[in-house]
């Protein structure tokens, strides 16, 4: 069996990206809550963040020349892959204390693993990104693990 | 040893049903989530392109934001008698604008004495197909 993956490749398993400090602001919360359809009041309020929250807040921002021709940002935590066509992934979110307008909290990505398996029609790469959210004490807040396949 | 509580006035039985809610996203809702996100990809306001370029049949609907409905899935049914601690989903299979999606789920365990519940979790769209599958870890508030 031929493998897709490289030595080289693989050497970015742990490759981490510079950590992200952002503020949770009422403002932001009632937002996300609306456009969720969210129906608790707590959260249209803007009084504590709903639950996912956390992908608002660190949804990449970056300049307009960085942005490819169909609105995507480039991940520059990931190689690049011998195989681009992404395929479903899926999440993983451990919710550890609420969070709330005032919070300020840090979020560290990691490229935590690269591997391969063969599918119906040929190999397919998976890769697995961690992010942990932790608050200006180091506590861990958030911490979720997104599993991506490409083939 | 004093031996932890979990809230008594909560009864929660295997194989109970959450209740379903369903969602008919339209371009304004859809648009707000990506605002609220700062997320441009076109797939998801530019008609044209998703279905020109990308050969998508319409507006695709947000994967994180089915997922954020499996999680309101789970707190509209435990309202304030506990509270989640984790969920896994995956988004399977695209819906678009114009489709009703409806969430839902059911209780797959159930520890009394620690009052941890694990629940099985869906976004199901029109013809039937569970197209966001997901579980979730709950707690049941200690008494006292």
């Amino acid at each position: 069996m031929t493998s897709v993956l490289n030595d080289a490749l693989l050497a970015n398993i742990g490759r981490q990206s510079e950590p992200v400090r952002e503020l949770v602001t009422r403002r932001e919360i009632r937002k996300y809550a609306i456009a969720t359809g969210n129906r608790q009041r707590k959260y249209l309020d803007g009084d504590q963040a709903p639950p996912m929250f956390h992908v608002a807040l660190f949804w990449d921002v970056v300049e307009l020349d960085e942005l490819s021709p169909d609105g995507v940002s480039i991940d520059r935590l990931l190689p690049k892959f011998p195989l681009e066509k992404a395929m479903a992934g899926g999440l993983h979110i451990e919710y550890h204390r609420p969070v709330r307008p005032g919070d300020w909290l840090t979020a560290t990505r990691t490229l935590s693993n690269i591997y391969e398996k063969i599918g119906r029609s040929g190999p397919l790469i998976f890769y697995e990104v961690d992010m942990d959210i932790v608050d200006d004490d180091g506590n861990l807040v958030i911490r979720e693990k997104t599993t991506r396949i490409l083939r | 040893m004093q031996q932890k509580q979990v809230n008594q006035q909560r009864s929660v039985s295997v194989g109970e049903a959450l209740p379903e809610r369903q969602f008919t996203p339209d371009n304004v809702q859809l648009f707000l989530y990506n605002a609220v996100l700062f997320n441009a990809h076109r797939i998801h306001f530019d008609a044209p392109y998703a279905k020109e370029v990308e050969g998508y049949p319409g507006l695709v609907i947000a994967g994180p934001m089915l997922g954020d409905w499996l999680n309101q899935c789970v707190e509209e049914w435990l309202g304030d008698d506990g509270r989640l601690v984790s969920i896994d989903y995956s988004n399977r299979q695209a819906s678009y604008i114009g489709e009703t999606l409806t969430t839902g789920g059911k209780v797959l365990a159930f520890d009394p004495t620690s009052g941890e519940i694990e629940l099985e979790l869906f976004v199901r769209n029109e013809a039937g197909d569970v197209i966001t599958p997901g579980t979730a870890v709950a707690v049941l508030n200690t008494a006292g």
